[in-house]
């Protein structure tokens, strides 16, 4: 007999997204319910299997009634609200949120952020040409920072930490969307390796006193790099290709394949490359790892192609 | 949870250091546990984080992230004499630049480290200091005023400074009327001068009975927000969760504001008094208060206090004879964060996590600390209850307007001749303020008043007129905030001011949200450009520009903080017409 979960009967509300009336079930967020009535709104920090962060801030939408604005993301629909997601004050917000991570961060390997950038004429070089990469930013201390002079706009530019043979970090490229902390922490590893240090704009993931990750509680199971929205983290194979010109989207194929390793049965997709395997992720739609994998299933791959 | 730690182990000083905080093994005496070998040995060590870690279940990578949140710790090895000197608001005015030019000559030498210090709350006696000294016990004194030498040289003898009310002794003074005139040591004086009075009404009256009386005076919370506390109460009485808590928020990290220092270390008790009061009216067994960690005087004088209330049956166990009311307070000190002071914040210092502000709703008075329905108050908001209960809602709103009821605490500073905290009556207007503190020093003429903080805006000398009430400062465009009144006369440099606002916001910001993690990084970078009279090669209209981050940190950050970090430029630039000649 075969059992469907179909859990309990969940009670429809409606609310208004943009003069139309939509109806979703009960604890639907905004962004559901737009995605829904298909409606596309950029998030990025966003994780489809993780709770949202809601510190992106760019999928804010207009809630009538309420002062500031609302993350989509995260807000629960509730009977009976106007939401608006194309104001003037949404459009702002989007253009200059988006300008601000474009101008302190590197987006080159964020999916779709150029597209946004240019629909809302974000300007990320308007706040100064990009001040120089610092080799300290896993020390500051909290309060007190060095008086800039507005010449230059402060970036998190930093050295890429290469220190272990599976996976890169690359923190010039992080947005600080706590998406590899809660996937290594509580929501899904349990490994605790790695937390937000610091404050304010020295913010930064870390591991205690910035130890390198061979030193750190880190197991290797690349399910901080599953989830990372920018390419900050990255298999190193796929680092690799990429500094010597040679990783090519285009090129590659993806087969979804189950894991050989244990009786599990995780799902694997295997991203090949000119008949290599480049990378492994997962489905996050798989009801059993939900895209987590461990270290076997997400990098033990070398033997396939030893030939 | 299965933790794997580093190959470092404590010292024997790092180990009893936090062995002798007792037995609590939860997470949330993670703070405390820090705070323990901080004090003791001056830094905090990997070895020393390992047996935090291993004696609360914390993991270490966590532990790194909280201590390395905090202003007061360091994760550094650093001699145990440190000065934090404050460059804030008041002490700019009055000095502070100085004192750090001479100590970047001599500090090395004298073999302690300094840093520049966000507000230390003691601006009516600018410029000030917190010198502090790790060791068993460790010192820690706020030197005020400062003067290099006397940082050089370490003292940690003088005096302690008196309590800055110049009004003092006056009659008809409400909320300070025991400050500075009945020992704030004392239980038996405290009682003589009216105290536990209120808390033996409160008992009559019943909790819906205070509630009532509370949300008929008109009582609206003095941390800033201005939300009627009666209804806060009345929300989490309703809650069908029976654990309730209770936090005061005694953080007052907001720069220019000093009038909860001055109310914990002048009338201790009254403060103790209201909370049992407030913990009575909402069914809370335990109470909070969050106190500022650079407040070592205050600390002192609360703890004796608590530690007397408890011996003398005021607080734990069937208090007043009352059968079945416990309720028995803790003090969490804070280390150097001015966002902790937001409401949710709070929660996730005391639990234990980063002091990052949780996103809402849910609301406090709903899942507030540890998930449970929890009321925050502002210390001069509770030690207005004690008055309510004792006078009666019908006269207590008599005080003050119609909108705005009671008295009011408001901190003068910047260029007044006598600075400190001034009680008045709500309606009262900034121009007899003023007056009340001798108005700006002989000779001088006023340029702005700062009014509510850098979170408030500014006012012109022609606003004098002004009446300090809720809605006339609402209508007029501005706050009063947590009572911040900074003078500012025609010698001061409006630019370096508004500077320092700019560099205030972006250290303290908590960094989750990117409007306010980085636009107060560029907001400082283009006032840098607008003040020091620069353009980008790239043209551009840096008020422009600062026009649209501003909107956008006020529409799209989480917390109070980012919505506020651009209020006082933009009125210095709106309302004193600042910035003008330069762009
Ligand atoms: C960044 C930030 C800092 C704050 N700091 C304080 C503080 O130090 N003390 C305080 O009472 N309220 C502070 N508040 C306001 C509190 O969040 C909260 O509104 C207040 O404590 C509620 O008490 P009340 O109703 O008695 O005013 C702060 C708010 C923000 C956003
Ligand atoms: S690889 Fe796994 S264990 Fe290591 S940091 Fe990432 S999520 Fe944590
Ligand atoms: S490394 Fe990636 S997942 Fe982690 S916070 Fe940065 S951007 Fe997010
Ligand atoms: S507004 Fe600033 S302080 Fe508040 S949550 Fe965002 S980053 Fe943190
Ligand atoms: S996606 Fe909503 S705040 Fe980031």
């Amino acid at each position: 007999m075969t059992i469907v979960e179909i859990g309990l009967p969940r009670r429809l509300i409606e609310f208004t997204v943009d003069g139309e009336t939509v109806r979703v079930p009960e604890g639907s967020t905004i962004l559901d319910a737009c995605t829904a009535a298909g409606k596309n709104i950029p998030t990025l920090c966003y994780g489809d299997t993780l709770e949202p962060a809601n510190a992106c801030r760019v999928c804010m939408v207009e809630v009538e009634g309420t002062r500031t604005l609302v993350p989509s993301c995260s807000r629960k629909a509730e009977p009976g609200m106007v939401v608006r997601t194309e104001t003037d004050r949404t459009r702002l917000s989007r253009k200059v949120v988006l300008e601000l991570l474009g101008s302190a961060t590197d987006l080159s390997t964020t999916p779709d952020v150029a597209g946004w950038m240019t629909e809302c004429d974000a300007e990320p070089g308007r706040f100064g040409p990009p001040a120089a990469p610092s080799s300290d930013r896993d020390e500051r201390r909290p309060g007190e920072h060095e008086i800039p002079d507005g010449m230059t706009a402060a970036t998190v530019r930093q050295p890429v930490k290469v220190d272990n043979e599976l996976y890169v970090r690359d923190y010039g490229k992080c947005i600080q969307c706590y998406k590899c902390v809660d996937a290594c922490g509580e929501q899904w590893q349990n490994t605790f390796a790695i937390t937000m240090a610091g404050r304010g704009f020295d913010a930064r993931i870390s591991t205690e006193f910035a130890n390198p990750l061979p030193d750190s509680a880190c197991v290797y199971c690349g399910n901080c790099v599953e989830v990372c929205p920018t390419g900050a983290l990255s298999f190193k194979r796929e680092h690799d290709k990429r500094e010597d010109g040679t990783w090519d989207e285009s090129r590659q194929t993806a087969t979804t394949t189950v894991c050989t390793f244990c009786g599990v049965g995780c799902n694997l997709t295997l991203h090949v490359q000119d008949n290599e395997i480049v990378k492994v992720t997962s489905p996050h739609e798989s009801s059993v790892t939900h895209g987590n994998l461990c270290i076997k299933g997400r990098f033990g791959w070398q033997h396939v192609q030893n030939r | 949870m299965d933790l794997r730690f580093l190959n470092a182990e404590p010292t024997d000083t790092e180990r009893e250091a936090v062995d002798a905080l007792g037995t609590g093994s939860a997470r949330d005496q993670l703070l405390p546990a820090l705070h323990a070998v901080n004090d003791r040995v001056g830094w905090i060590s990997q070895g020393a984080l390992n047996h935090i870690c291993r004696r609360l279940n914390v993991p270490p990578a966590e532990a790194y992230g909280v201590a390395s949140f905090y202003a007061l710790f360091s994760l550094k090895e650093r001699p145990p004499r440190v000065v934090h000197v404050c460059t804030d608001l008041a002490c700019r005015v009055n000095g502070a630049e100085a004192v750090c030019d001479a100590l970047t000559e001599t500090a090395g030498a004298a073999g302690f480290t300094w840093h520049r210090s966000p507000c230390l709350g003691v601006c009516e006696r600018a410029p000030a200091a917190l010198a502090f000294e790790a060791g068993d016990p460790a010192e820690e004194r706020l030197l005020a005023p400062a003067t290099p030498e006397e940082i050089a040289r370490g003292t940690f003898d003088r005096e302690e400074a008196p309590i800055s009310v110049p009004q003092q002794g006056e009659p008809g003074l409400r909320l300070l009327r025991r400050v500075g005139v009945v020992d704030p040591e004392s239980l038996d004086a405290y009682r003589a001068a009216g105290g536990y009075a209120a808390l033996r009404n409160a008992l009559v009256l019943g909790s819906a009975g205070v509630i009532r009386e509370v949300t008929d005076s008109g009582l609206m919370g003095r941390g800033g927000a201005a939300f009627p506390t009666g209804r806060k109460w009345d929300a989490t009485a309703r809650q069908p969760e029976r654990t309730r808590y209770l936090v005061c928020n005694a953080d007052e990290s907001e720069p220019g504001t000093f009038k909860d220092r001055v109310l914990i270390e002048g009338d201790p008790f009254a403060l103790v008094e209201a909370m049992t009061i407030a913990a009575f009216a909402i069914g809370a067994q335990k109470g909070y208060v969050y106190l500022r960690g650079e407040y070592p005087r205050a600390l002192r004088l609360l703890r004796n206090a608590i530690d007397v209330a408890r011996e003398r049956g005021f607080l734990g166990e069937n208090i007043m004879g009352r059968h079945g009311f416990s309720f028995d307070i803790e003090i969490r000190r804070g280390a150097g964060a001015y966002i902790c002071g937001e409401e949710t914040a709070i929660f996730n210092s005391i639990e234990g996590f980063r002091g990052e502000p949780r996103t809402k709703p849910p609301f406090p008075v709903e899942k507030g600390l540890f998930g449970k329905p929890t009321v925050v108050n502002n210390v001069e908001t509770l030690v207005n209850v004690p008055l309510i209960l004792t006078e009666g809602c019908e006269a207590y709103r008599r005080i003050g307007t119609e909108r705005s009821a009671g008295p009011k605490l408001f901190c003068l500073s910047g260029n007044v001749r006598r600075p400190g905290v001034y009680e008045v009556p709500f309606g009262a207007t900034l121009g007899e303020l003023l007056e009340l503190a001798g108005g700006v020093p002989e000779g001088r003429e006023l340029r702005a008043v700062l009014l509510g903080g850098a979170a408030g805006g500014f006012v012109r000398p022609d606003e004098l007129g002004l009446p300090l009430t809720m809605e006339d400062a609402r209508a007029a465009g501005t706050t009063l905030g947590s009572g911040v009144v900074l003078a500012l006369d025609d010698r001061a440099d409006l630019g370096g001011f508004l500077l320092r606002i700019a560099a205030f916001f972006r250290d303290e910001s908590c960094g989750q949200c990117v409007p306010c993690r980085i636009g107060t990084v560029r907001q400082e970078e283009a006032l840098h450009r607008i003040v020091g009279g620069r353009k980008l090669s790239t043209g551009g209209d840096d008020l422009a520009l600062l026009r649209e981050v501003g909107q956008v940190m006020r529409d799209s950050s989480i917390c109070g903080l980012g919505q506020t970090a651009w209020n006082a430029i933009e009125s210095a630039i709106d309302r004193l017409g600042a910035l003008e000649e330069r762009t």
